[in-house]
């Protein structure tokens, strides 16, 4: 069962195309992440699917409804964590849960909420003493206090502290094994890479390449980098061929890892040189993307 | 599961929640409620308490009504056209309207808190009147007050939803809301008592604007030579229909997302934060 499903998204703002005719779709219990740089029409679709903005043309289905009606039944269905809101700073954290909270017909526990997100300590406090951080948190918890199904998180840990974001990404992962269907945005790869099952791209009103994060962009198919260091040595005696030779960095490329690392390792043994800073690896979600964007832009 | 709230008790809580709002903010809370009373003591210092010549009413007798009228605008019309406003700015409407809440019951919890709060100016200020100032009430002439303060509250609370849905942001709301309120004020007989042979230009303004009808219709209720249960449905019928077109505009231009104008308070904000 798809849990949105969009079919030649367009919005048009006067003369500007924003969305150029996307299609997309995400399964229930899936978290999906949207990619892309700012302006490529990624807040455009989210909010249009969030039911906070006309379409122009095409068809689009969140959870069964129109969000285009946005009837209240939808509402209480889906939970938003934006960028842009707010909550009143004189509310403390556990009135702004019990208020949000008392508007959905299905609703989690305030205590439990404020523990999950790791606000026990500011409970009783007013949210204009929270931290940038904190407050993020906060906006986390109220997007899930009616209980959502499908769940919309704009760049939820901007902001956040290394072991804030882990514990946002363990909140997120238990959202996930309770069944429940994420739309992220996010600017961090390594986020998107931990918690996605499938990523898309957007560039330009345009999905450019969608997929797992494992193999989005030919990621799967693409070479291994292999890259060291060494000193004194005639660089034509290198028993494989160098892609790139920069400051004495030598890069080979190589499609068998296992087999040329040996042979490499081997002529290095046999003529007893180091291979400083000796580095394996595959092209990250980050060099996929920025490849992606960059020939977007520069086409 | 415990099923949708009625939607009673989600005008309750939005209601309690929207006066909360109102306490915690000590300065509004201030001009609202004591700065009237103010005003009224400081009147009271300068003119003494004399009578009033050609209405041969006290001053007190005066003034206590009028400027219980205007904690009542400024409960209403004031405090919802700068509050909402910032909201907006701060992103709290577009939050309001990702829930599943209905704009309606969300609008009408503003509403009725404001009026509650006018109630409480009011109050303060007819309490404050009878203590020390030898105002009288009439009676009969109570439901003429409650209802004229019902239809006033009602209004100019419509009024101050459209200034919010017409103003870009929360400062210009504010700006607005005073630039407004106060000279209208002075046409409408709330800070000067309208003169036997006041100009016809002003009494025109006076009587175009529906804060005038507020005012006489509120005095009515206070004036010692009327008789009867002195409701004034001629200045009621024309406050009533100021606050639909009021409503019904409000309703059309209102909007629930920061516009750019507005999202420079939440900027200024955020980086007071993160500072």
């Amino acid at each position: 069962m798809a849990a949105i499903e969009v079919r030649g998204l367009v919005k048009r703002y006067g003369e500007l195309q924003a969305v150029a005719g996307i299609d997309l779709t995400v399964l229930e219990g899936e978290v999906f992440a949207l990619l892309g740089p700012n302006g490529a029409g990624k807040t455009t679709t989210v909010e249009i699917l969030e039911g906070y903005r006309e379409r122009t043309s095409g068809d689009v289905s969140v959870l069964g409804y129109d969000p285009g009606d946005a009837p209240r039944e939808f509402r209480e269905r889906i939970g938003i964590v934006l960028q842009e809101t707010s909550v009143e700073q004189e509310l403390t954290v556990a009135e702004a849960l019990d208020i949000y909270g008392a508007i959905y017909p299905r609703r989690r526990a305030t205590g439990e909420l404020i523990e999950l997100v790791g606000l026990t300590d500011k409970r009783d406090e007013r949210v204009k003493t929270l931290s940038g951080g904190q407050r993020r948190r906060l906006e986390l918890a109220l997007g899930i206090v009616g209980d959502p199904d499908l769940i919309f998180l704009d760049e939820p840990t901007t902001g956040f502290d290394p072991s804030a974001r882990r514990q946002a990404w363990t909140v997120i992962e238990n959202l996930r094994s309770l069944g429940k269907t994420i739309l992220l945005t996010t600017h961090y790869m390594d986020e998107a890479q931990h918690l996605s099952d499938r990523v898309a791209v957007i560039a330009r009103g345009h999905i450019i390449a969608a997929g797992s994060p494992e193999t989005i962009g030919g990621r799967a198919d693409a070479k291994t980098m292999i890259r060291f260091k060494v000193a004194g040595v005639a660089l034509d005696s290198l028993p494989l061929v160098p892609v790139r030779i920069d400051e004495g960095y030598v890069e080979i490329e190589s499609g068998d890892p296992t087999r040329d690392l040996y042979t490499l390792t081997r002529w290095a043994m046999d003529n007893e040189i180091q291979l400083e800073d000796l580095v394996v690896n595959r092209p990250s979600l980050e060099d996929i993307y920025l490849q992606l964007t960059d020939d977007e832009v520069t086409a | 599961m415990t099923g949708r709230p009625s939607p009673l008790r989600l005008l309750r809580i939005q209601t309690v929640y929207q006066s909360k709002l109102f306490w915690r903010n000590p300065v509004s809370a201030f001009f609202t409620l004591a700065f009237p009373v103010m005003i009224f003591v400081v009147f009271s210092l300068v003119f003494g308490n004399e009578r009033i010549p050609y209405l041969d009413i006290t001053i007190a007798q005066y003034y206590a009504p009028s400027l219980a009228v205007f904690a009542a605008v400024s409960a209403t019309y004031t405090n919802l056209a700068i509050t909402t406003s910032y909201q907006r700015d701060l992103g709290i409407l577009k939050r309001i309207r990702g829930t599943p809440l209905p704009a309606w019951i969300y609008m009408g919890g503003k509403i009725v808190s404001a009026t509650y709060i006018a109630l409480i100016g009011i109050v303060i200020m007819v309490g404050v009147g009878v203590a020390f100032y030898g105002l009288n009430l009439y009676g009969r002439t109570l439901p003429a007050a409650i209802l004229t303060f019902l239809v006033g509250s009602f209004t100019f609370s419509a009024l101050g939803l459209f200034i919010s849905a017409v103003a870009p942001s929360g400062q210009a709301a504010t700006a607005v809301a005073n630039a407004t309120l106060l000279p209208l004020a002075f046409f409408s007989g709330i800070f000067i008592v309208p003169a036997e042979d006041s100009p016809t230009w002003l009494r025109l303004v006076g009587d175009v604007f529906p804060l005038k009808h507020f005012n006489d219709a509120f005095f009515a209720a206070f004036d010692p030579q009327r008789t009867d249960a002195a409701f004034e449905w001629g200045h009621l019928a024309y406050m009533v229909l100021w606050g639909v077109i009021a409503a019904a505009l409000a309703i059309r231009w209102f909007t629930w997302e920061p516009t750019a104008a507005g999202s420079t308070t939440r900027r200024r904000r955020a980086s007071r934060v993160s500072a």
